[in-house]
Parts: structure tokens; sequence; C-alpha cells
């Protein structure tokens, strides 16, 4: 039995979005049917880091959103760790694409927000200090987010989706937005931490190099509504360059050639 | 100053004291300036005192009422029915406009009528408010809740509305319960609206007690002004504006106060 275990996911989307997403608004939709995901098949094993890659707009936030029990799914089901997702859950974090830090607490509030029902004081201090320090904060716990570049502020909200220890970790595009050394440095620090931690791990990008450094395996999709592709098992050996490894590196010709952009190989 | 070579003087960047400092000196000057204009109108105007006093018989008569006690007595009056009234309607709109702006079944319910009501002056609800609560406080108190009411149900609504949804993903993630979700995602969110909000509707507040006040009461700022008018002591109707004006500015400073509490700060650098 695999960690996750996607059967038959379909998602139909009742009306096109004309507003931005909100968790729940049954009443808002009308008109077409958009098929957005369309009978997936899929299963991770336990502690991997899975990339999924897809064009923009195919739907593969929506997959991660199901997964986290946000949305529901048309058909199909979704079991994480063998329990059927029945709604959000702290045993699975997400990870926003734009900061979901809260703004009016401090970076030590924040991590402590998974953490809020130890009732043994010192233990939960200790706990979100070892948080606050695994992402190098240490000296910015009573900063607010706000008073963080963007770099921090994402590892501040990594610490927090960490601190739960939850089953699962979902990243929406964790590096949007970043500029290309923070991204790279982040990167790094999230694949040394999944090293370290051994959690399962889904992060959703549309960068291929990201996918094919970070991924224990990677899942393309196909443009809406989405199927799957390619589901690839990477077992090159860390740290990864697409220089030494000729493997790696074909493989990326191939997903380059297969998203539709043969010029960038 | 410099020259002591204080330690003191380095604590405060030079630039703050300088714009806080020149703030007060161009206030002062400002206010200096309208009285030396006021006092030319009087001379050129050519009217009685008891028409168009002059800036001097205004202090002369603003020490005698400061002396027997009238102007406090009357300021007490207005302050006591401005803060209650405000209250309650704080106290009543703030949930009442979490409500709306969380649920969408109560907003199209409630919307349209608070909307339809807004626009009605308080001060064409006196009569009723005469009728149903007689004469003292409770009709001002009413109308002055009225004023206020509407301003802070919409502020707060548009402020619930305007929370970023991701957070209340966050709070499902986190497993928040109910009051959780209240006391550590709404309130906090809307904290900087709602802030801008009391800060309009005090003002408000205050507009309406003088005109509530010019009916059915004995006392407060707005009878010193309708019974100085009956004297013919226009003097006495300008104390009664100074005062309005300087408790509006005071007014206003508390709630700017409020506003820099560490703890509604975020939504400055947020926007």
């Amino acid at each position: 039995m695999s960690h996750i275990q996607i059967d038959n996911l379909t998602k139909i989307y009742v009306g096109r979005r004309t507003q931005p997403r909100t968790m729940h608004d049954p009443e808002e939709h009308s008109g077409d049917n958009v098929l957005v995901l369309n009978n997936i098949n899929l299963a991770f094993e336990e502690g991997e880091m899975v990339c999924i890659l897809g064009p923009s707009g195919c739907g593969k936030s929506t997959l991660l959103r199901i997964i986290a029990g946000f949305e529901a799914p048309t058909y199909g089901t979704v079991k994480v760790g063998g329990r059927k997702v029945r709604g959000p859950s702290d045993q699975s974090i997400f990870v926003f694409q734009h900061s979901g830090l809260y703004p009016w607490m401090t970076v030590y509030e924040n991590v402590g927000l998974g953490l809020r029902h130890i009732d043994d004081e010192e233990d939960k201090h200790s706990r979100i200090q070892e948080h606050v320090e695994m992402v190098e904060l240490e000296g910015f716990e009573h900063y607010y987010p706000h008073q963080l570049s963007g770099g921090m502020q994402r590892r501040a909200e990594l610490a927090r989706a960490i601190a739960v220890n939850p089953d699962l970790l979902i990243m929406d595009e964790p590096f949007s937005g970043l500029d290309f050394l923070t991204h790279m440095k982040m990167r790094e620090e999230v694949v040394n931490m999944h090293e370290f931690l051994r959690k399962t791990t889904l992060v959703v990008t549309h960068d291929i190099d990201d996918a094919l450094i970070m991924g224990d395996r990677i899942v393309v999709l196909s443009g809406r509504p989405s199927a799957i592709k390619l589901v690839h098992v990477l077992d090159f050996p860390r740290p990864r360059n697409f220089e030494k490894d000729p493997g790696l590196s074909r493989l990326r010709s191939e997903i380059f050639l297969m998203l539709g952009v043969p010029y960038a190989v | 100053m410099d020259d002591d070579g204080k330690p003191t003087l380095k604590e405060t960047p030079l630039y703050e004291r300088e714009t806080g400092n020149r703030f007060v000196r161009s206030g002062l000057l400002s206010f200096l300036s309208i009285v030396v204009i006021w006092e030319l109108l009087a001379r050129a105007s050519g009217w009685s005192v008891h028409v168009f006093p002059d800036p001097w018989a205004v202090i002369l008569s603003f020490i005698e009422l400061l002396r027997d006690g009238t102007l406090v007595r009357h300021t007490v009056a207005s302050l006591y029915r401005v803060t209650v009234g405000f209250y309650l309607a704080v106290l009543l709109g703030v949930p009442l406009g979490i409500c709306l702006g969380r649920n969408l079944t109560a907003r199209s319910f409630l919307n349209p009528v608070i909307h339809f009501l807004r626009p009605i002056s308080p001060l064409a609800w006196i009569p009723l408010a005469m009728l149903w609560f007689g004469i003292g406080d409770p009709p001002a108190i009413f109308l002055i809740f009225l004023a206020s009411f509407f301003p802070m149900v919409v502020g707060t609504t548009i402020a619930v509305q305007n929370i970023n949804p991701t957070f209340f993903q966050v709070a499902a993630n986190f497993r928040f319960s109910r009051r959780e979700t209240l006391t550590r995602l709404i309130l906090p969110a809307i904290m900087p609206e709602v802030i801008t909000a009391l800060r309009m509707t005090v003002t408000i507040a205050w507009l309406v007690v003088v005109a509530a006040e010019m009916i059915a009461v004995q006392s407060g700022l707005g009878y010193l002004i309708l019974d100085a008018r009956n004297a013919l002591r226009m003097d006495f109707v300008m104390n009664g504006m100074i005062v309005i004006g300087l408790i509006g500015l005071m007014l206003d400073g508390i709630m700017k106060r409020l506003g820099q509490v560490e703890s509604s700060q975020w939504g400055r650098h947020e926007r």
C-alpha cells in the first residue's frame, strides 16, 4: 500500500471561475462545465519528494488542493496514509504560493500555530525555537512577516509547516517570486530538509530544472484537461548536476520537448 | 543645543523631531492666522459685537463660561451621550459586520436594508426619536447610535470580506476552532480597517450630538449654542463651536493613537 493513493480522480468545475478561488462557494457556479483533471491515477511512497510539472493552468494546483482536502474530487478517491481525504487536516500541511503567514503574528507566533495545543510551555517554547533555528531565523523570532525578506518569509512558513510534524507536506510553487539566488538557496534548503526529515513532500512547480534537481519522482501533466503524461522515478545521486549526469540531461531534453519547448534544449 | 554634545539628542532621529515640531508649529501658525483674519473681518464689517464678536470678546466670555463651570458641565454632558451612543454602535455594529462579512445568506438578506437606511440622515429620525424615547438623554443617544451604527457595520463587513482567503485555508489546515478563527484570524485581520472606521465614525457621532442636543435636552454643547442664540449671545455660540472643534480634534487624536497599537500596525505595510 502506497502512502498516497489517487484513484480515478476527476475534477469538473461547474461554470467558469470569474472570481478568485474561494474555498467554498457552491452557489456561485453557473454555465459551462470545465473538466480540469481527467482520470488521474497516481501512487507515491512514504518519504518521497514528488515534483509535479505541467503547463500553467493545467490543474496542478487543483490536484494539490484536492490532496490537501481544500477541494473535493468530483469522482474518484484520494487516500493519504490509507485514510480517505475528507477535508483539510493538520496531517497534510499546505505551503502557499503567496505567503500564508499571518501578518499580524510574529515569526515565533506563526511557527507556534500548529503547536498551540501543547500545554507544557517549556516544551512548546523549545519546539518553536528548534524549528525557527532549523530554517536559520534565530534572532528574527519577534519580527513580523512584513519586516522579513521574501526568502525569509518562505522559510518561516516552511518552519511553521514542519513544526506540526505532518504526514505530508504540500508546496504550491514554493519558489515563485523569489530572486534567482534566493530561489537556488531555498531549493537547496528544501532538499536538505527533505534529506534530513524524510517527510513525504509534494511540490508543484513549472520549473523543469527544479523538478529534476529536487524530485525523487516527477509527474508531468498535460494541458487541460490534465492527464498524466509521464511518471518517472529519479534515482540519480545528489547533489545532482546536469553536466555531470548525461542521463539527467537527456531526461531534461525529453521533458522540455514534451512540454512543447524544443529550442530551450 | 548640539554644541553641548548631549547624548540624549541622538536618540530620536533628527528628521523625526524636525517634522514633529514642524507639524505643531505650522498648526499653531494656521490657527493664529485664522484669529488674525477673524479680527480683521470683525473690524472691517463694522457690525456690532452682538452680531459678529471679535476674538477678544470671545476669549473673555470663554473665561467667564469656564469660571462658572457651564462649559465643563455641557461638555461632559455631550461627551457622555457620544460615548454611550458610540460604544453601543461599536458593540453591536462590529459583531453584525463580522456576521455579514462571513455569511453570504445574511449579507444578501440584510445588506439592502442597511444600504436603504444608511443615507437617511439621523436628523430625520428626530421626531420619531422624541416620540419613542421622550426627552432627556435617550433620544440623543439613539440618534448618535444611528449615526455611528451603519458606518461601523459597513466598514466591518468590507474589512471581513477583504481578508485574504488563503488565511482561512491556513486556519482550516491548522484545525482552528470557530472561536480561534474569530480571535486569531478575523479580529486581528480586520483590526486596521476597523480602527479607520472608528476614526471616521467618532467624528460623525460628534457631529450629530450637537444637532441631537438642539432638541429635547437641557444640557450639552448643542443646547449651549441653541440657548445662547435665543439670548443673542453670539460670543457664547462661538465658544460652543470652539469647544466642539477642540474635542473633535482630541477624539481623532485618541483614535489615531489606537491605530498605532502594535497589533494593528501590520495593516500599514500589507496594503
